[in-house]
C-alpha cells in the first residue's frame, strides 16, 4: 500500500481522475446534453464539484491518521488546487454567461445579496492558499505560520455549504447533506484536538482558551 | 389598449408534431431508409409515436389569438423536460420522469365560493365550453429564465361568467391537485402542498389570464400541469399553478404557496419587474432558453404592459411586489 501511494505514478493517474468531472462536462457540451438551461446546469456541476473539492481535501488529514497511511499527504495540495480549479469554474460560468462580464453588477452582486457574499469570501479565501501551495512558499513562511494560514480552507468549506444553503429556494437536502460531511470532517480536528493533550497545541487555539 | 396583430400560421401548422418532436429520428430515418426498405421496414415504424415522452390528444380547431407573440416558440423538448413542479421533485429534471404515471383522467374542476351557480365541471365539459385558441405567450420564471409556450385554451373568464360571481367576488383562489400516493417526492418539496395561488378579481378576469389545456397543439403533458392549469404570462411563473382542481371566489386575498414560503421573496402579486430585484439575484435580464447568455432585458409585466399596466394605477409596485 504505502509503495503504491508513494510512485509517482499514482498521482499522475489521481490527477487524471480529478480532471474527470471537467472531461464529462466538456463532453456533455459538445453533445448538447447539458439540459435546457446550460448556464445553470454548469453552475450547479462546477459549484458541486468546488465543494467536492473541498471535502476531499479535508479527508486527507483524517483518513492519514485513521488509516496510518502518512503517504496520503502527497495528494492533499492536488486536491486542494482541484477545489481552487473547480471553484475559478464556477466563478467564470457566473462571470461569462450570468452576468455577461458586467463587473459593475457582479460587484452589485457581492455586496447587495448574502448568498454571493459568502460564496465569494469562500472563493477569494482559497485565492492565497493556491499560491502559497508551493514548498517554497511553506518554507519562507516557516510551517506553522503556513500551516495558520492554511486553516483558512475551513472558512471556505463553511463558506460553501452557507452559499449552497441559502442559494436554493425550498429543498434543502442536499446543502444539508454537504454541511454534514463538512462537519464531520471539521468535528474530526476538534475531536482530535482534544484527544491529545500531549501534542503541542497551536497558538492561536491556546490564546483562544485563555481568553475564553 | 394596443393589442399586434399576430400571422395566422400556427405553430402547429408549419411542421407536423411527429416530425417536429422526433426529428433526430427523422433524419437517421431519413439515411437509413433505402437499407431498411430492404429488410422490409418502412419509415413510419421508425418514426414510432410510441417512442414520445408523454400520450397525448391532438387538439383542434384551434383559433388563433391576437394576444399571441411573434416571437420565436422554444423547442418542445425544452418545456417539456425543464420543469418546476415540485410534487415531482425539485430538480428540474425530476417531473420529466416522475409525472408519466400521473393519472389526469376523469378529472373535476370544482368551482365554487362567493358565486351565484356553483358546480363541478368534468375535464369535457370544460373543453366544450368555448373555442380552443392558440396563444403563444413569452412566460418568465422568478429565476430569470424564459420560454416562448404556444398553449392552447381559452379566457378564464369564460369559465367564471358561467357560474356568476357575485360582488362579494374579490379574490379568486386556485388549488393544485395533491395526493402523496402518486406524488412520493411530495415531502422533499420544503414548501406546504397542496399548491395555492391566487389572483385579485380583475387579474383573473382580464382576457390575457388563460384556463389552459395544452400546448403545441395537443394536450397539455403531465410534467407541464396536465390536464388543466392557468397562465397568466404577465407575472413570474409560478403564479400559473399546475392541474388546477378548484376554483373558489373569496372575499379576502387568498394565501398563496411560495408567499407562505418565504413571503419576502414572493409577493402576492408577482407581476414581472425588471426593477424589483428578487432579494437574491437581479431580476433585470433573462436567460432566454435553451441559450447561454442571461442577457435579454426583461420587460415590465414580461411585455404586457398595454394590456395590463392599468390594472395597477396608483399602486406601488415595489410595494406590492
Amino acid at each position: 500500500m504505502n509503495s503504491i501511494l508513494k510512485s509517482k505514478w499514482t498521482k499522475a493517474v489521481v490527477f487524471l481522475i480529478c480532471l474527470v468531472p471537467l472531461g464529462l462536462l466538456i463532453w456533455e457540451a459538445s453533445t448538447g446534453n447539458l439540459s435546457s438551461n446550460p448556464t445553470q446546469f454548469l453552475e450547479h456541476a462546477t459549484g458541486d464539484w468546488t465543494l467536492r473539492f473541498v471535502a476531499i481535501t479535508l479527508a486527507v488529514t483524517p483518513l492519514r491518521k485513521i488509516l496510518g497511511q502518512p503517504q496520503l499527504i502527497r495528494f492533499r495540495r492536488m486536491f486542494g488546487l482541484f477545489a481552487f480549479f473547480y471553484g475559478c469554474c464556477h466563478f467564470s460560468v457566473y462571470l461569462t454567461f450570468d452576468q455577461v462580464f458586467d463587473l459593475h453588477g457582479i460587484w452589485a452582486d457581492v455586496i447587495k445579496r448574502r448568498y454571493i457574499t459568502v460564496g465569494f469570501t469562500g472563493f477569494v479565501l482559497m485565492i492565497p492558499l493556491a499560491i502559497t501551495s508551493t514548498a517554497g512558499w511553506i518554507r519562507r513562511l516557516g510551517q506553522p505560520r503556513w500551516q495558520w494560514l492554511h486553516r483558512a480552507i475551513y472558512l471556505t468549506a463553511i463558506a460553501g455549504v452557507i452559499h449552497y444553503y441559502w442559494l436554493v429556494k425550498s429543498d434543502i437536502h442536499l446543502p444539508l447533506e454537504y454541511a454534514a460531511v463538512m462537519a464531520i470532517l471539521l468535528g474530526w480536528r476538534v475531536y482530535a484536538h482534544y484527544k491529545r493533550p500531549q501534542h503541542a497545541a497551536p497558538v492561536a487555539a491556546v490564546a483562544a482558551q485563555k481568553n475564553g | 389598449m394596443l393589442v399586434k396583430r399576430s400571422p395566422e400560421l400556427k405553430y402547429s401548422d408549419i411542421t407536423p408534431r411527429d416530425i417536429y418532436v422526433n426529428r433526430r429520428k427523422f433524419l437517421y430515418g431519413m439515411g437509413l431508409a433505402g437499407g431498411l426498405a430492404l429488410a422490409g421496414k418502412s419509415l413510419t415504424e421508425l418514426i414510432d409515436p410510441q417512442a414520445r415522452a408523454f400520450a397525448s390528444t391532438k387538439l383542434s380547431p384551434l383559433a388563433s389569438s391576437p394576444f399571441s407573440t411573434t416571437e420565436k416558440v422554444t423547442a418542445e423538448q425544452v418545456v417539456t423536460t425543464y420543469n418546476n413542479y415540485y410534487e415531482f421533485g425539485t430538480d428540474k429534471a425530476d417531473p420529466a420522469k416522475n409525472a408519466q404515471k400521473f393519472v389526469t383522467s376523469p378529472w373535476t374542476v370544482s368551482v365554487e365560493g362567493e358565486c351565484a351557480k356553483p358546480r363541478k365541471f368534468s375535464l369535457d365539459e370544460i373543453m366544450k365550453l368555448a373555442p380552443l385558441e392558440e396563444r403563444i405567450y413569452r412566460h418568465r420564471c422568478v429565476e430569470a429564465w424564459s420560454i416562448v409556450v404556444p398553449w392552447v385554451g381559452f379566457s378564464f373568464s369564460t369559465l367564471a361568467k358561467l357560474v356568476e360571481p357575485t360582488p362579494n367576488a374579490r379574490y379568486v383562489a386556485f388549488t393544485s391537485y395533491f395526493d402523496t400516493k402518486q406524488m412520493p417526492l411530495w415531502s422533499r418539496a420544503g414548501i406546504q402542498l397542496p399548491y395555492v395561488e391566487g389572483l385579485r378579481m380583475d387579474e383573473a378576469m382580464h382576457p390575457l389570464t388563460l384556463l389552459c389545456m395544452g400546448m403545441y397543439g395537443e394536450s397539455l403533458p403531465n410534467q407541464d400541469g396536465a390536464p388543466i392549469r392557468m397562465v397568466i404570462p404577465w407575472k413570474y411563473g409560478f403564479k400559473s399553478i399546475k392541474s388546477l382542481v378548484k376554483i373558489k371566489f373569496v372575499k379576502d386575498q387568498p394565501p398563496t404557496t411560495w408567499n407562505i414560503t418565504n413571503a419576502h421573496e414572493y409577493g402576492f402579486y408577482s407581476n414581472v419587474n425588471p426593477k424589483v430585484d428578487h432579494p437574491r439575484w437581479s431580476q433585470a435580464h433573462e436567460v432566454r432558453l435553451p441559450g447561454f447568455f442571461k442577457n435579454t432585458a426583461t420587460q415590465m409585466f414580461n411585455g404586457y404592459g398595454d394590456q395590463v399596466a392599468s390594472l395597477y394605477n396608483g399602486m406601488d409596485l415595489k410595494k406590492n411586489y
